[in-house]
């Protein structure tokens, strides 16, 4: 078995262990790591893997908040039933916002989506919404039940909302892992890479780039769905442009254009303003700020570019030291490659 | 036109001049570095605070303008020279990354120190000002609006240094060669966009009052402006800022209601940018494969 499968493996061990000895407390912001890093990969396939600067993704998060609520509080629809709805209206939308966004390049793009962040609060209180989306006050949705035949396994609503999590998570990952990687995943790069090249190498440019806006949309609205339904809340002034930063902070500190990067952004941008509340209200944004410029400087590749680093450091080091006994000269060739 | 209309439209004058002025900051910047600066807002709204804390300390509101249009020429040549310059040549994702910082600790540093409460800030403006269409404030910071540009523009066209910003914002290998310390103008070109935003913030916190997100709102309607008229003409920045601010208000007042005015600037960005990226007045763009 090969070792990147086994670490992951035990990761998922950890994962289904832990809820049962932690506090209700920690399963609940656990469950938002997991939510996060779905929205989290979801903006990386797109400003990470296809080089579009998005700063407005917490609007589809909105979108995907809203929709959950208003399905579950006014047409009775089951929590996970609102999860395909919420990722299929955001894929149109973002494919939608995709579309004219074929003409923007980098600051543009990145103007662009910045104008729909700030513009999306006003647009969840306009008043003729107001009877589905509740206006100003928002919507209060009910936490679900574990489901009747698994009673009897320790499960309360926390641990379950966070199971449940886990397998959306789980999904999301693997389709992910499975779209990058494959004939779409080099389209996508290449286009960030050298959209000119990749035009001549019969890539059909625009086609990718407002599908990646539409697939990256609709990770941050099945993201959004499952956040209100864990948080039981939304109401507009909790999607302000600050969410979409925090978006953007957690792929750069996680790590561009990197898998694992969604999963170490999502811890980050969960428990450091956690941590930093305690110094002030202020805290978190002022920490948030000097990491985002600190990683721009040192550390561009993000956390996740710092363990492969670390990882190859460590790899190249062993190798040399099991080799050192049996082959000198050969084991100093490698040491410079 | 009916008095209604025309108060509007005075209005709109009146807000349009502070969009003028802080779309021009952001030309200004966009000009000789190519990048638009998402935290122009946030450095605007850090030197109108540093404002309120002088007149917090019994001093004459125009000193303590100056004063606050002298820290704001600082702090722009300062975050030029020690956070945006080593990325000056990275990607641009990098660029917005590092504005976003910038937007965060500014903000963050406002609410630590001067806390999230809304607080007045005064009028210089003598009700002396008064007529019939127009509030004091309103005339007084259209004229400071002007006043400004045409500082702004006399610098530019009569003295050498403005003439070596424009130089080293047209052609900085050239100019470099002729002698021009073409780092030290981006810098000072950072500082007085950064002046031009603290004068704006101070105009606009009588009207908005002051927070540490006040700037939100209205730099999204600068972004409108500058584009509007040309990302990369100061003129066209200047007529896009007033022609936001009448649209703004009229259309606020008479077509879609005040609750969906940010969605405006937004549909009126993503408007300009598909129908007509270069503006009104800029120029197009042409790049060669």
């Amino acid at each position: 078995m090969n070792r990147k499968l086994l670490a992951v493996l035990i990761l998922l061990l950890v994962a289904c262990v832990l809820p049962f000895v932690i506090s209700n407390y920690r399963v609940f912001q656990l469950t938002l790591v997991l939510v996060y890093a779905i929205a989290l990969l979801g903006l990386n396939m797109l400003t990470g893997y296809n080089g579009q600067i998005s700063l407005g993704h917490g609007a589809f998060y909105a979108i995907g908040a809203y929709c959950a609520a208003i399905l579950m509080d006014k047409w009775g629809v089951p929590y996970w039933a609102t999860l395909p709805v919420a990722g299929a209206v955001c894929l149109v939308v973002g494919f939608l916002f995709g579309l004219p966004a074929l003409r923007l390049e980098g600051l543009y793009l990145a103007l662009a989506t910045f104008a729909l962040g700030v513009s999306m609060p006003q647009l969840l209180k306009y008043h003729a919404i107001e009877e589905w989306t509740g206006g100003v006050q928002g919507i209060v949705i009910l936490k679900p039940d574990p489901p009747a035949f698994l009673a009897g396994l320790g499960l309360n609503q926390d641990r379950w909302l966070y199971f449940f999590s886990l397998g959306v998570a789980l999904l999301m990952f693997v389709l992910g892992r499975n779209l990058l990687h494959g004939r779409i995943g080099r389209a996508v790069i290449a286009i960030r890479d050298n959209p000119t090249a990749a035009q001549a190498m019969g890539v059909n440019n625009a086609l990718y780039k407002s599908l990646t806006f539409g697939v990256s949309a609709m990770y941050t609205g099945i993201a959004g769905a499952l956040g209100a339904i864990a948080v039981q809340f939304v109401a507009p002034d909790s999607f302000g442009i600050f969410l979409s930063l925090v978006f953007l902070i957690g792929i750069v500190v996680g790590g561009l254009a990197s898998i694992s990067g969604a999963i170490y952004g999502a811890f980050f941008i969960q428990f450091v303003p956690n941590i930093a509340d305690a110094v002030s209200k202020a805290a978190p944004w002022a920490i948030f700020g000097l990491f985002l410029i600190a990683f721009v400087y040192l550390l561009p590749a993000g956390i996740a570019g710092g363990v492969q680093m670390a990882r190859a450091r460590f790899m190249r080091a062993s190798s040399q030291s099991e080799a050192g006994g049996a082959k000198q000269p050969v084991t100093a060739k490698e040491g410079v490659s | 036109m009916s008095q209604a209309v025309l108060h509007q439209i005075f209005a709109g004058l009146a807000t349009g001049g502070i969009y003028a002025s802080l779309a021009l900051a952001l030309v200004m910047i966009y000009q000789a570095t190519h990048l638009v600066n998402f935290a122009q807002g946030e450095m605007a709204m850090f030197c109108t605070y540093i404002a309120w804390s002088l007149l917090q300390t019994g001093m004459g509101y125009w000193p303590a303008f100056l004063l606050t249009v002298g820290f704001g020429f600082v702090l722009g040549v300062v975050i030029e020279r020690v956070v945006i310059r080593p990325v000056e040549r990275s990607s641009v994702l990098s660029v917005v990354v590092v504005f976003i910082g910038l937007l965060a600790i500014l903000n963050s540093v406002a609410g630590w120190i001067y806390t999230y409460t809304i607080k007045p800030f005064p009028s210089p403006f003598p009700e002396a000002l008064a007529n019939p269409l127009m509030s004091p404030h309103e005339l007084g910071s259209i004229l400071v609006t002007l006043v400004v540009l045409v500082l702004l523009y006399a610098f530019f066209r009569f003295t050498p240094l403005g003439l070596a910003m424009r130089a080293a914002a047209q052609n900085p290998e050239s100019s470099r060669l002729v002698g021009i310390r073409v780092g030290w103008m981006l810098a000072l070109g950072w500082g007085l966009a950064s002046a031009i935003g603290a004068v704006a913030g101070m105009m606009i916190a009588p009207v908005v009052y002051l927070d540490p997100n006040m700037m939100g709102g209205i730099l999204l309607y600068a972004f409108a402006a500058a584009l509007l008229g040309g990302i990369d003409n100061p003129g066209g920045a200047v007529l896009g800022g007033f022609i936001m601010g009448v649209l703004e208000n009229l259309l606020g007042a008479f077509v879609i209601g005040n609750d969906l005015k940010l969605a405006l600037a937004l549909v009126l960005i993503v408007g300009v940018l598909v129908v007509r990226p270069s503006g009104l007045f800029g120029s197009v763009q042409v790049s060669r494969v």
